[in-house]
């Protein structure tokens, strides 16, 4: 019988200290253990990139990746982004670009976006789409989501758009009819 | 989808890991090395492997990284793609193997996985075994018996199989610095982070207006990386218009019976490694636009 492994992992900037399966997978980790369900599962094949965290700041698909081997290290997952209860600015630069349709690969997409401005901090339009060619949207709308990377690339600054966080979680479940 | 139990270790040195494997195998037990883990986790996850132990060898520090040998390169074979394709070493002295590692999946899988992991993997639609072949690298292998070196020639022997035997680790790889040469990685497929459907790496030296000296790797043609040995002889002493290249990448596809499969039959995959060869050296001659 396999044993359970003991790590220790910084996840959104908090230390966690649990007892894993060596089977676990970082995703189902994240989701099922730690309530992260921000990081989503999508193709679970390492194709769609919905699944996008960041390891000691580069981005991964945590669906290819077992949770033990995260030991030591640190976790950024879309969760983690927003700073002192506002968006970060690919966040702002999503929302304000009408960048999502269904919003399913949107954490995965922010996430390597994220990647792919610090690793390249001012791309050209063909360089986003080569750097988000891990993510898929099945809505397949693509040319907003470029456009939001763009803008962040560029300097766009939008502001104040009044949306923090926890208020846009409050407008989200009232729009979806949840009170 | 959850892939079967199994127990793991983490050494941090190569003697851990080889001790670790030296037991396992006296145990009957199946064992897996986890480098990077872009291969290995998607097929455990479908079941297809299904090992009792799988060994990370992501702790061993002395296994990432590029060191600079003098007249060669060593390349530590957990060493990342993302790094492979970006290091200054790689890229001054043999930007043909950063050139491919850039096109390997996408930038979340170059983050994780190795060139070790992926030349002991030895999918022939994977792209760093032609560039690596083309070159004549040689792979640092260890094992219970202490240390052995494989010419690259040797070392891929059939689909997913290498010289690598049960027991031993692949530490890196050498590859002889190029000084003056030029190179690309001509790979064609249809779709964003798909496998090559056929790729051609070159690498030629120039001497005089005319080529000198040409080295081509083929991808995906065999169930083994190929040198095209007849048309480098072809190239040597090729003058640099695209007419007398086209003719001499001509035959590339002579002696090859590539697979056929849904991307493309065997007839077409032959087309295309005349049409890519050509498009590698023009490029590698610094004849087209292309990049690298």
């Amino acid at each position: 019988m396999a044993s359970s492994k003991s790590i220790h992992v910084e996840v959104d900037g908090a230390a966690y200290t649990d007892d894993v399966e060596p089977r676990l997978l970082l995703v189902q980790y994240l989701r099922e253990r730690l309530g992260k369900t921000g990081t989503l599962i999508g193709c679970d094949t390492t194709n769609c990139g919905a699944c996008t965290v960041h390891l000691d700041g580069e981005s991964v698909k945590s669906c290819t990746m077992f949770a033990v081997q995260a030991d030591g290290r640190k976790v950024t997952t879309i969760e983690g982004m927003a700073q002192n209860g506002k968006l970060a600015p690919l966040q702002e630069a999503f929302h304000q670009c009408h960048a999502l349709q269904c919003g399913f690969c949107t954490p995965g997409m922010i996430m390597q976006s994220a990647s792919l401005l610090k690793e390249n901090p001012n791309p050209t339009e063909t360089e986003i789409r080569e750097g988000l060619e891990g993510n898929l949207c099945r809505c397949t709308g693509y040319q907003n989501i470029v456009a939001a990377v763009k803008s962040v690339a560029d300097g766009v600054e939008y502001g104040d758009s009044g949306v923090s966080v926890a208020e846009s979680l409050v407008e989200d479940a009232e729009s979806a009819g949840v009170s | 989808m959850i892939p079967s139990a199994f127990d793991y270790a983490a050494p941090t040195t190569v003697e851990e890991a080889l001790s670790l494997l030296a037991g396992a195998d006296s145990a009957g037990d199946e064992v897996k090395l986890l480098a990077g883990g872009q291969s290995l986790i998607p097929v455990m996850k479908l079941r297809m492997a299904d090992p009792s132990l799988v060994v990370d060898l992501g702790r061993i520090p002395g296994l990432s990284g590029i060191t600079d040998d003098g007249a060669s390169l060593t390349i530590g074979a957990m060493t990342p793609h993302h790094t492979v394709a970006t290091d200054s070493l790689v890229l001054a002295h043999a930007p043909l193997i950063a050139q491919a590692a850039q096109t390997v999946a996408d930038p979340q899988v170059r983050h994780r996985g190795t060139i070790g992991g992926a030349l002991v993997h030895a999918d022939p639609a994977g792209d760093m075994p032609a560039p690596v072949l083309a070159l004549d690298a040689v792979f640092n292998i260890s094992g219970p018996n202490g240390s052995r070196s494989v010419a690259a020639a040797d070392f891929f022997q059939g689909y997913f199989t290498t010289a690598v035997e049960e027991g031993e680790i692949l530490t890196g790889i050498t590859v002889p610095k190029y000084g003056g040469w030029g190179s690309h990685y001509e790979k064609f497929t249809r779709v964003a982070q798909q496998w090559s459907i056929v790729a051609v790496a070159a690498a030629v030296r120039l001497e005089g207006g005319t080529i000198a000296e040409a080295r081509l790797g083929l991808t995906n043609m065999s169930s083994v990386p190929l040198r095209a040995t007849a048309t480098e002889a072809a190239l040597a002493g090729c003058e640099l218009r695209e007419d007398a290249i086209a003719a001499a990448c001509a035959n590339v596809a002579d002696g090859t019976e590539p697979a056929s499969d849904l991307n493309g039959d065997s007839a077409y995959r032959r087309h295309l490694a005349t049409v890519l060869a050509k498009r590698a050296v023009l490029a590698a001659v610094g004849l087209s636009g292309r990049k690298g």
